[in-house]
């Protein structure tokens, strides 16, 4: 799906605050941006339009040759993140031009996402709620186990799609209508109301939704 | 000093004066109700401070017509216009909740006198 306008951003952690009627809100706290962009893609060249923006800096000589020749072409220096936002108005930002959190402001919903931390191979009852089963009643060493995947020789297998033990988290996790409760233009920090997907100093990109 | 500290060092209110569990405190509440707002006073004996950053908190008993009410307060909440502390009280826990279980003359607290310090 094409993004909206918006920045990447660094989740910093999480604390509480006092709003403005008193009450104590949970806040994530986010570094975001500024993000300069890096290049546009143009309809004629590049069969769509949209910007691409730089985040999180770092020394040039750590890149190889070609991501650093594609990064100095705007001039702005060199990031580790680099993403492609597709507004309505691209006609509008040029390449040099930077993105600051003052896109944003308090009150308004956003789209937020990030990845969530890995939990390795977790079993049934972490990764899907299962209730497991009873821990006594002559059960012995099957306490967590699932309990039956299927029927018996008619179908003969299992369905597709049976929930299973497996890999869990560290996927990508979107959420919309996350709150902003204040944006801290000096410090280019966002709070938002909640939780954010990922760990601390992980990366999370903020949409503008409509 | 980095963001996250700088977020919660504003959030911090530096007016009320330090407690502990065994003080006899007056907390000053601002109650809104529905376009008026008074303050209500909330007298008795702290129970706890939990200490945090914003999150703080701490829980006031006192006796009202022979029933114990117990109340937490955040301790940085805009709703605290102040806290007077009444007394200072002699206790060996930070939490004394078996205060609950004791009625009538055993429920008291001996004054504590901090000669060290100037209050």
């Amino acid at each position: 799906m094409k993004r909206t306008i918006g920045l990447i951003g660094k989740k910093l952690g999480m604390t509480s605050v006092f709003g403005d009627d008193g009450k104590f809100i949970p806040v994530t706290v986010i570094q975001a941006g500024p993000c300069p962009v890096i290049q546009k893609k143009v309809q004629e060249k590049d069969g769509y339009s949209a910007i691409q923006i730089g985040f999180d800096a770092m020394a040039g000589h750590r890149l190889n040759k070609p991501a650093r020749g594609h990064q100095a072409k705007a001039g702005m220096g060199y990031y580790r993140k680099l993403m492609e936002f597709s507004p309505d108005n691209v006609d509008e930002y040029e390449p040099g031009q930077e993105l600051s959190v003052e896109i944003f402001k308090p009150g308004d919903r956003i789209k937020l996402t990030g990845t969530s931390k890995g939990k390795g191979f977790a079993g049934v009852m972490k990764r899907w709620n299962f209730s497991g089963l009873p821990r006594t009643h002559g059960h012995e060493k099957v306490h967590r186990s699932p309990g039956a995947i299927g029927q018996c020789a008619d179908p003969g297998k299992v369905f597709k799609g049976r929930k299973m033990p497996g890999r869990m988290g560290n996927k990508t996790v979107s959420y919309k209508n996350a709150e902003i409760i204040s944006v801290r233009s000096r410090e280019n920090v966002i709070l938002v109301k909640g939780q954010v997907p990922g760990p601390k100093d992980g990366f999370v990109v903020l949409q503008k939704q409509d | 000093m980095n963001i996250m500290q700088q977020i919660q060092q504003e959030q911090m209110r530096t007016d009320i004066p330090t407690f502990k569990a065994g003080d006899t405190i007056k907390v000053h509440v601002r109650i809104i109700e529905g376009e008026k707002e008074r303050i209500q006073v909330f007298q008795g004996t702290v129970l706890r401070v939990k200490r945090g950053t914003t999150n703080s908190t701490f829980l006031v008993r006192k006796i009202s017509d022979g029933v114990g009410v117990e109340r937490v307060f955040p301790l940085n909440s805009p709703f605290i216009e102040k806290v007077e502390v009444v007394t200072r009280g002699k206790v060996r826990q930070g939490r004394i909740y078996f205060l609950r279980k004791l009625r009538g003359k055993a429920a008291r607290i001996k004054a504590r006198t901090d000669w060290h310090k100037n209050n």
